[in-house]
């Protein structure tokens, strides 16, 4: 199997924001908001340090 | 008022500790098990293919799968972090599934892939048993 680097994130960032919801609210509607906003920050933070990266190494 | 009451110290009642206990050991053997054990169905499910799809990742990536070791620290928490995924670990041990080392650069990915779902799977397991003894509310 082979994922590129923005694919494995985008999983990584599914299945551990849809666990963190569910575990850290009690209501399913702001279970949802809390995973969404999970996501966010997961595939929005890698997008932030890849493009930092790319800055330093220029 | 007193309706209202009831209904909340209903959905609030804590189970039994021997329900909570199976609920926590349950649930780390079979992902979103201690969920389903309490009638939280779709929580359960959700939990379920969360943590297998990110284990069966981590497998495909030929992600290492750590054995018991007093070796490297880093390696004693990885296996730390392995056995949280329970019966999935458990399984992929009798199969000899995942790589004994990292070979490939995806591996590491796939590594920490089989790691995390251990991780969320601890958490879920927790989550179950503070739903079955009260300490967090049930909506």
């Amino acid at each position: 199997m082979m994922l590129s680097h923005f694919s494995a994130v985008l999983l990584f960032a599914l299945c551990v924001s849809v666990v963190f919801g569910i575990t850290q609210r009690t209501e399913p509607r702001k279970m949802a908001l809390f995973a969404g906003y999970c996501f966010i920050l997961f595939v929005g933070g890698t997008i932030i340090a890849s493009w930092v990266m790319w800055l330093i190494k220029r | 008022m007193e309706e209202r009451m009831a209904t909340h110290a209903e959905q609030t009642t804590p189970h039994s500790s021997g329900k909570a206990t199976a609920a926590l050991i349950l649930g780390w053997l079979i992902p979103g098990a201690g969920h389903v054990l309490l009638g939280k169905w779709v929580r359960g499910v959700l939990i379920f293919a969360s943590i297998v799809i990110m284990f069966s990742i981590g497998i495909a990536l030929q992600g290492k799968v750590y054995a018991p070791n007093m070796g490297d620290l880093l390696d004693m928490l990885g296996f730390a972090g392995n056995l949280g995924a329970g019966g999935l670990y458990l399984l992929a041990r009798m199969m000899g599934w995942g790589a004994q080392a990292v070979q490939i650069a995806v591996a590491d990915y796939g590594t920490k892939f089989i790691v995390v779902a251990g991780l969320l799977n601890v958490i879920a397991a927790v989550d179950a048993h503070s739903l079955a003894n009260g300490r967090k509310a049930a909506a």
